[in-house]
């Protein structure tokens, strides 16, 4: 309880906002991970007290703006807002206006309208979070553009791995699959490569892009590269790209022979994740998912911490003082 | 074959300038008058009597620019082009002559639609305009187009610019079948299957990025494929906005084999790579894309040496709302004529990249020469096509202030060396700063 006494005195009031966005993993330094990781594990703290809610962020207003499908995402950043203390209000591609054909860009500027500290955007398209980044005042999250960047995934995958291995330096982290059309796998490439990690990725030739080894890891297709790494990603295999004319690999059955992860192919001290939603019988076989090694539930619920932290981090000016016990203690 | 308006043609003497002609090896302080549109003299202190003074003292007067390559938007999209707006800006460019692509709506692939065009442009055009047709019907790859009677209408060549064709037995057909006009194709060389949705240029940027990959052998197969059919039929093409360094190998190796082949290249391919599109800007998305360092050095390595001869702006008009989204959903296209000299006299002369008299050759006599038009030069007799340029002035790109109709520039905001002073079209003084 002491612990939280300091957190709370840190954690309040928060200045005014600086204008800041979370677009890409590129736009992050080193320290700012550890910051954002270690301000996540102060609030993880809280929320084991019986009354979860902070109120760190009560009258910010935080908007989030999904143009795809999401569960955990959305649901996330939601409640993340909600237990700082913050106003929410969720916009849906479907059942609003961008049903009537209104653009990214008229959208964001009703929504602008409210004056929302933050906009968070998950939208199908590379660059939409710029769109709304230039058309508002708001601080804006990119929760997912299209192949692009999804900052916010590689940033709970990284608090997962902190908390459940007690390090990311020096960590081996193989991720396994369409790397190609995986914002989850860039994202999470170039943040292991901020904090010293080694990645290799694994998968058909057709999904690993050529040049993607310049954001510092290396490329293979045998499946048995998983052996030597610490944590194996998987990422999820999408159906549409097996589809026939896209060809990017046979059929589904000879990618699950080749590069499907079964428990035989986990070594016992590795650990499993996977960002979901998962194809299970594709990418993973559903013993794995549910073997003792799986960190899958467990990033699940980082996602909450670390959007909070993210939030937090955004509406306070510069780097967040997070009290030296707690960041010693996450780290 | 190029359409003008039928205004007075002026007199107008230019006082002091540092005339230059690399095609006719001109490089002297001189006066030049233009009386009824033909420059009357060329020397030193000439009188003034009544004629339109342009004072030309530290600046150079250069034969003026020919575009081989602009898209007017009309018919169909009047609302990003006209032909008054898109000839307005190519006059501000320096421009005395462009030719405009038919990819309009209604496409340019009947006599009816070019007489209409041409008939518009004899009152709207204040630079001369001339009027490439598609090679098929609808640019859909199918059926040739009427070409006999298009070019009896004034057609300067054909192309299907804005797409490929696709099918190499319809290339072959018409390139035997345009031999009854004279004319030349100008082909769009990007295989469908390999650009097939792509973004960007492939490679480490777009890998990073995420986008889908149009790489430079979706261009470079095309070339040498397009190039082989041009050599077997004995019939010579352009290539249009070349992006690749291993097109333009590919284009010399044929070059020296005596294909009579010519090429063009655009000022955003000599100025920029794929490391633009980090912005996520989509006024740097255009097909073809910006591509590496390499490909960019052997762009200018080729307008150095002459593989290729021209510049061309591709000055694609795009309105704002279509431009206003994720860069993915933008369309391809940026626009060019009034910053072209500027950008590449910023970019390329000044870093000493290229010459200034390369650059004048390459954006006059070079695609002039490409399609068979006359040459602009500065001689005793000669119709008066000139450009004075400033290349001390510094200006900035403001999106306010051009003539076009749509400021989808890749430019905008930046300071440029280098400016347009004024602009003499077919004897006629069509822009003054």
């Amino acid at each position: 309880m002491a612990d939280i006494r300091v957190m709370r005195e840190h954690l309040l009031p928060p200045p005014p906002p600086a204008r800041r966005h979370l677009l890409s993993v590129r736009d992050l330094s080193r320290a700012d991970v550890e910051r954002l990781l270690a301000t996540a594990g102060s609030f993880a703290q809280s929320l084991e007290r019986e009354v979860k809610k902070l109120p760190t962020l009560r009258g910010r207003t935080v908007v989030t703006l999904f143009y795809e499908s999401s569960t955990r995402t959305s649901s996330s950043f939601e409640l993340a807002a909600k237990r700082l203390s913050a106003d929410t209000m969720s916009v849906k591609a479907t059942g609003s206006a961008v049903d009537k054909g209104e653009s990214l860009r008229d959208t964001a500027l009703t929504l602008a309208a409210y004056d929302p500290d933050v906009i968070v955007i998950r939208h199908p398209q590379i660059g939409a979070p710029q769109v709304v980044a230039q058309a508002t005042r708001a601080s804006v999250v990119n929760a997912g553009d299209g192949t692009h960047q999804h900052p916010t995934q590689a940033l709970l995958d990284l608090y997962t791995m902190q908390r459940a291995l007690g390090r990311l330096e020096g960590l081996h982290v193989a991720i396994v699959g369409d790397v190609l059309h995986s914002r989850v796998a860039r994202s999470l490439i170039q943040a292991l490569a901020l904090v010293g990690a080694r990645t290799t990725l694994v998968g058909p030739p057709t999904l690993l892009p050529d040049g993607i080894e310049a954001l510092g890891c290396e490329l293979t297709s045998e499946i048995d590269a998983i052996a030597a790494a610490d944590v194996v990603y998987v990422l999820r295999m999408q159906r549409e790209r097996m589809a026939e004319g896209a060809a990017y690999v046979p059929s589904l059955r000879e990618y699950s022979a080749r590069w499907g992860i079964t428990p035989e192919r986990l070594r016992p001290a590795q650990v499993l994740m996977h960002p979901g939603p998962m194809n299970r019988g594709v990418e993973l076989d559903p013993r794995a998912a549910d073997d003792p090694r799986s960190l899958i539930g467990e990033q699940v619920r980082s996602g909450l911490v670390v959007r909070m932290a993210v939030l937090y981090d955004l509406l306070t000016t510069g780097p967040a003082p997070v009290p030296a016990a707690v960041a010693e203690e996450v780290a | 074959m190029l359409v003008s308006n039928s205004r007075r043609r002026e007199n107008v003497i230019i006082r002091g300038a540092r005339v230059l002609d690399p095609t006719a090896g001109v490089d002297e302080v001189l006066d030049v008058r233009v009386d009824g549109g033909v420059v009357s003299a060329l020397g030193h202190d000439l009188d003034t009597n009544e004629h339109h003074v342009l004072e030309g003292a530290g600046r150079v007067l250069a034969p003026a620019f020919v575009d081989p390559h602009v898209h007017l938007r009309t018919p169909g999209r009047e609302d990003e082009e006209t032909l008054a707006t898109g000839t307005a800006a190519a006059a501000a460019g320096g421009y005395c002559a462009i030719l405009a692509m038919p990819n309009t709506d209604p496409v340019v692939d009947s006599a009816a639609v070019l007489r209409a065009l041409i008939e518009q442009a004899r009152t709207d055009a204040v630079v001369p305009v001339g009027f490439l047709a598609a090679i098929s019907k609808g640019q859909e790859g199918a059926q040739l187009t009427e070409m006999a009677e298009l070019a009896d209408a004034g057609a300067v060549a054909f192309s299907d610019d804005g797409r490929p064709v696709a099918s190499a037995g319809l290339l072959r057909r018409a390139l035997r079948y345009v031999r009854v006009t004279g004319r030349k194709l100008a082909l769009h060389c990007e295989e469908p299957t390999l650009a097939d949705g792509g973004q960007m240029h492939e490679g480490r940027v777009s890998a990073e990025l995420g986008f889908a990959g149009y790489p430079a052998l979706a261009e470079s197969v095309m070339v040498e494929r397009d190039l082989a059919l041009a050599a077997h039929e004995r019939r010579p093409i352009h290539l249009l906005h070349l992006s690749a360094g291993a097109s333009v190998e590919a284009l010399r190796r044929w070059r020296a084999l005596g294909i009579d082949a010519t090429a063009e290249v655009t000022p955003h391919h000599l100025c920029l790579t794929d490391e633009a599109v980090r912005s996520l800007d989509p006024q740097l998305k255009m097909n073809p894309p910006l591509r590496g360092v390499a490909d960019r050095i052997a762009l200018i390595e080729a307008l150095r040496d002459g593989t290729i001869g021209a510049i061309a702006t591709d000055h694609a008009p795009h309105s704002r709302e279509e431009k206003d989204v994720p860069f993915e959903a933008a369309p391809f296209g940026v626009t060019g004529l009034e910053t072209a000299f500027a950008a590449l006299y910023t970019n390329l002369v000044e870093p000493g990249l290229l010459s200034l008299e390369t650059l004048l050759a390459r954006m006059s006599d070079g695609p002039a020469s490409a399609y068979g038009l006359e040459p602009p030069q500065i001689a005793l007799g000669a119709r008066a096509n000139l450009v004075l340029l400033d290349t001390g002035a510094t200006w900035r790109v403001e999106e306010g202030a051009f003539r076009s109709r749509s400021s989808n520039s890749w430019l905008l905001g930046q300071t440029l060396l280098g400016r347009v002073a004024a602009t003499i079209a077919d004897g006629r003084v069509v822009y003054e700063a």
